[in-house]
């Protein structure tokens, strides 16, 4: 029977070699697919355990932070937002039930301290509990404090302003905003709310037709292009038509030849309109793309929660190119089809501001260790070389002009030279605004000072029967004097 | 013969170490400081360890040096992984140790001669068999998840299983000495297939039949297959025939295909085993978690302690069964593949030591009896490791030595018990010069 037992054991051995490779197969030939499945909730309440770190404002103001609940093996943290709603656009939120959105989602690996493959493996060894990492972001609290006050004030809405040089993010407000620490309390309630949509982040999601405001690159590229000086005169009638529908100036004014700085001061539609046909598809989409439309914003938040401003094509929700047919007169003063977001035209006054350079923007600062050493600190980075100084500085001054005695005095700051451009776009029967007649988009795109921008801002009021002078540049004036005064 | 049991007493230092550092272990993750309560656990083991240690010296001086040590080794971590799960139930499982090491030292102490089981082999396999069906009896009997497994008497709970394990291991290794010959001799060559004789093809049938029955009145899947198989182990061991393994497992793939399609329990359990995907959240939500328990452990694991076993803030449980039946989870996952390969490994050594003992032996039912217990221990090993690790589908037996439960420590502490007796006896003649074997028949 001897022989019989050692075949037996040998069969034994290979049955438990089995055993071995079923678990060596889970355990780490599969295991990271299976942490991807959607059934394998483990992560999520792995992730839970890690004191997340924290998110600052510049000045320090902690927007989240994690506290502990339990004890042992059932120790858990929990976010909190000690601010509520002031941060929670661009900021989200992070509950395990509810997963993440914005920032919180986009730096996810940081704040859980998910840190290069080598440390975490010594960290596996040593036993060690993970611990997630500080961001500092650029947010200025107080100018974020006044963009969402003023918004409140005067309806849904977003602002965005960005420090030309860096593309630091310093306020980025959406109103309506919600306070993330009501997210697991009444989620489906945000989450359902179509009309106010509180969880949608405005600024980078909310698609507006940008009127007037896009007159600033249509100027741009004639100028950058050669097209036109800013001594080129074009005769200006009250209408002229185009496509077989008049395209009209403001109260029919015809304002008769005159060049880039009045046609701007005085928002007048058919000189731009002559000047975006002049340019042609090529050249105005060339521009356009040159600040950033066309695609998504190059920012720190989820792919998702960033769309791209163009000329969409409605049926099919996608992007028309310069080689589609469109009435390039109307996308020159910001009609047709053309929709833009507020950080796409944020982006439009950055560039400007900035000799031309369009800098990508970006949120956080830096990264902190639970140590207190920086590990990471954000490197501006250039987007494209939109306009050639010399384009920028004729840009400045026609925009000055708007600010001084046009369209947009009421950005106007005391003793600071403001440049700017204002839009209103009439949106008749927007279902978001209850379909009525008279409501507008409302805007106001600008920086100062205007002889060494330290502030880019777009302001964009949704639902208004008032004009962009009225709404949006007063949030402008509001939001650029608070950051300024802290300089 | 004493320097087997220095041997012994050398290789339970590591066990208490062992033991001592583990509650140490969980002891620091639950309090972030260390007392010196551990410690004081790590001597209570010693000491019952010592106790046996200074009791086989006396009754079995020549038994097996390492068997022992490797149970306790097992017996050591299976109280500091469910001392990390619950303390109450710590507390329970080490009672239940020192029932069955009482167990353990009385079944030495009356079955010196073993040879004694022989006699009574159709009472003790109708006493087993009688017992596993129990927890089908109105007014004791328990449902566990859809199996018959349980049997509750007033406060004492056990699982018949665990007991019927050793009765038909007694049984078969008695009856297969007595007609291992004829098995082998009658058999018939048919179509180019080795049959055993139809004469002795009936015994064959009742014990395949006993499995078939438990598969569909208890609905114990895993049982039922643990039982099978360390039949067909002793089957084979006794006869040599593979061809007479080949036939049972055949008999019993048809038979549990049969039963999988027709019993709902048996089924359901192979159909989540196959498409566990199918409804994550009910029926395959323990084989599911369990894997992804897995996945999380890694080479190294978590740490002991680290592991979730529920929902944090809730009792719902995100590993069921966590300190029974996917206790071997939890081990990949605090301590990673590699402390896995570890108890496999220990489980290894313990099959390959019972084997030495059935190699030792001298006489057929002591051989057939070694390899039967230590095939039956090992299997049960695979059939729930196979289980939560989906070689084969889950069923609900215990992890032995290392789950809590009562039966499965008290049962397995008999079965080390019987080991020892056989090896006692075997390395002792083997030790002495041959001449009263004669009567023992031949040996294989």
């Amino acid at each position: 029977m001897n022989r019989q037992i050692v075949k037996l054991f040998a069969f034994i051995v290979v049955l438990f070699g089995i055993l071995v490779g079923f678990t060596s197969y889970w355990s780490v030939f599969d295991a990271e697919a299976l942490k991807e499945k959607d059934a394998n909730k483990r992560p999520l309440f792995e992730q839970q355990q890690i004191p997340r770190g924290r998110i600052l404002a510049a000045d320090g103001t902690v927007i989240a932070k994690s506290m502990p609940k339990g004890k042992g093996a059932n120790k858990r943290y929990v976010r909190r937002y000690p601010e509520g709603s002031l941060f929670g656009h661009p900021i989200g939120y992070s509950f395990v039930k509810y997963g993440d959105s914005e920032f919180e989602q986009f730096h996810n690996e940081d704040l859980i301290g998910e840190g290069s493959e080598f440390s975490s493996i010594v960290d596996e060894l040593l036993g060690e509990r993970q611990e997630g990492n500080d961001i500092v972001t650029n947010i200025d609290t107080e100018a974020q404090r006044v963009a969402l006050t003023d918004l409140e004030e005067q309806g849904f809405g977003a602002v965005v302003a960005l420090e030309p040089s860096t593309g630091a993010v310093k306020v980025m407000a959406s109103n309506a905003s919600f306070d993330p620490n009501r997210v697991p309390y009444e989620y489906s309630k945000l989450a359902s709310d179509d009309v106010e949509t509180p969880l949608l982040n405005r600024a980078t999601q909310g698609r507006y037709p940008p009127g007037s405001t896009f007159k600033v690159v249509t100027a741009a590229a004639g100028l950058d292009s050669g097209t036109i000086t800013p001594e080129t005169t074009i005769d200006a009638p009250g209408t002229y038509e185009v496509e077989g529908t008049p395209l009209q100036n403001d109260f029919d004014e015809d304002f008769g030849s005159i060049s880039l700085d009045t046609a701007l001061t005085h928002s007048v539609n058919t000189w731009f309109g002559q000047l975006g046909q002049r340019l042609g598809n090529d050249t105005l989409f060339e521009y356009m793309e040159r600040f950033g439309f066309n695609a998504k914003p190059a920012i720190d938040l989820p792919e998702e929660e960033v769309l791209p401003s163009g000329v969409y094509d409605f049926e099919s929700e996608t992007l028309l190119h310069a080689s589609d047919p469109v009435d390039l007169a109307r996308v020159a003063i910001g009609q047709e089809r053309l929709l833009a977001t507020p950080l796409q035209m944020a982006q439009v006054a950055a560039a400007v501001a900035n000799g031309g350079k369009l800098m990508k923007p970006q949120i956080w600062k830096r990264v902190v260790d639970p140590d207190g050493r920086t590990v990471d600190t954000m490197d501006p980075s250039v987007y494209s070389d939109a306009i050639s100084e010399k384009t920028a500085e004729e840009l400045t001054t026609a925009m000055e002009g708007v600010v001084s005695e046009g369209t947009g005095t009421n950005a106007a700051i005391p003793g600071v030279p403001v440049a700017g451009k204002t839009g209103t776009a009439e949106t008749p029967g927007n279902l978001a605004c209850g379909g009525g007649e008279n409501e507008n988009q409302a805007w106001f795109i600008g920086f100062a000072p205007a002889d060494d921008p330290k502030i880019a801002i777009a302001a964009s009021v949704e639902c208004t029967e008032q004009f962009g002078n009225d709404v949006a540049a007063p949030i402008f004036r509001d939001v650029a004097e608070t950051i300024l005064n802290e300089e | 013969m004493t320097s087997a049991r220095n041997r012994e007493l050398l290789a339970l230092v590591p066990v208490a170490v062992l033991l001592t550092a583990g509650f140490a272990g969980v002891f620091s993750q639950e309090n972030d400081q260390l007392g010196n309560l551990s410690l004081v656990y790590g001597a209570y083991f010693l000491a019952i360890c010592l106790a046996t240690h200074v009791y086989l010296r006396i009754r079995l001086p020549n038994a097996d040096p390492y068997l022992f040590p490797l149970l306790a080794t097992l017996t050591a971590f299976g109280l500091v992984m469910i001392y990390r799960i619950d303390e109450t139930l710590a507390r329970d499982q080490a009672n239940w140790f020192v029932l069955g090491l009482v167990l353990f030292a009385l079944t030495i102490h009356f079955l010196r001669d073993y040879e004694v089981l022989e006699r009574y082999r159709y009472t003790i396999a109708i006493g087993g068999l009688l017992l596993l069906l129990a927890p089908r009896l109105p007014g004791i009997g328990q449902q566990v998840n859809g199996a018959y497994l349980g049997v509750k008497v007033g406060p004492i709970a056990f699982q018949p299983a665990e007991f019927t394990k050793i009765a038909i291991i007694v049984f078969l290794a008695s009856y297969l000495r007595e007609h291992r010959e004829v098995l082998i001799v009658g058999a018939r060559r048919v179509l180019g297939v080795t049959l055993p004789p139809l004469k002795h093809f009936g015994p064959l049938l009742v014990v395949w039949g006993a499995s078939m029955f438990m598969l569909v009145f208890i609905r114990d899947l895993g049982s039922s297959l643990m039982f099978f198989a360390a039949f067909l182990a002793l089957l084979y061991v006794a006869t040599g025939r593979f061809s007479f393994v080949v036939i049972g497992m055949l008999m019993f793939l048809v038979g549990a295909w049969f039963f999988a399609s027709t019993v709902p329990h048996v089924h359901e359990r192979v159909e989540i085993w196959l498409h566990p995907y199918r409804d994550p959240e009910e029926s395959g939500y323990q084989i599911l978690n369990s894997i992804f328990a897995q996945a999380d452990g890694g080479l190294f694991g978590k740490g002991f302690g680290q592991g979730l076993i529920t929902v944090p803030g809730t009792d719902q449980a995100l590993l069921p069964a966590a300190q029974t039946d996917t206790i071997y989870s939890l081990i990949v996952n605090e301590l990673g593949l590699f402390g896995a390969v570890g108890v496999i490994l220990v489980y290894l050594l313990v099959t390959a030591r019972g084997f030495k003992v059935a190699l030792l032996a001298s006489d057929g039912f002591s051989k057939l009896l070694a390899v039967g217990l230590s095939s039956v221990f090992a299997i049960q090993a695979f059939v729930i490791i196979g289980g939560v690790t989906r070689v084969i589908p889950l069923t609900g037996v215990t992890l032995p030595l290392i789950s809590y439960g009562g039966s499965s420590i008290v049962a397995n502490f008999v079965l080390l018990a019987l080991l020892l007796l056989v090896s006692d006896r075997a390395r002792r003649e083997a030790a002495e010069p041959p001449g009263r074997m004669a009567t023992m028949g031949p040996a294989a």
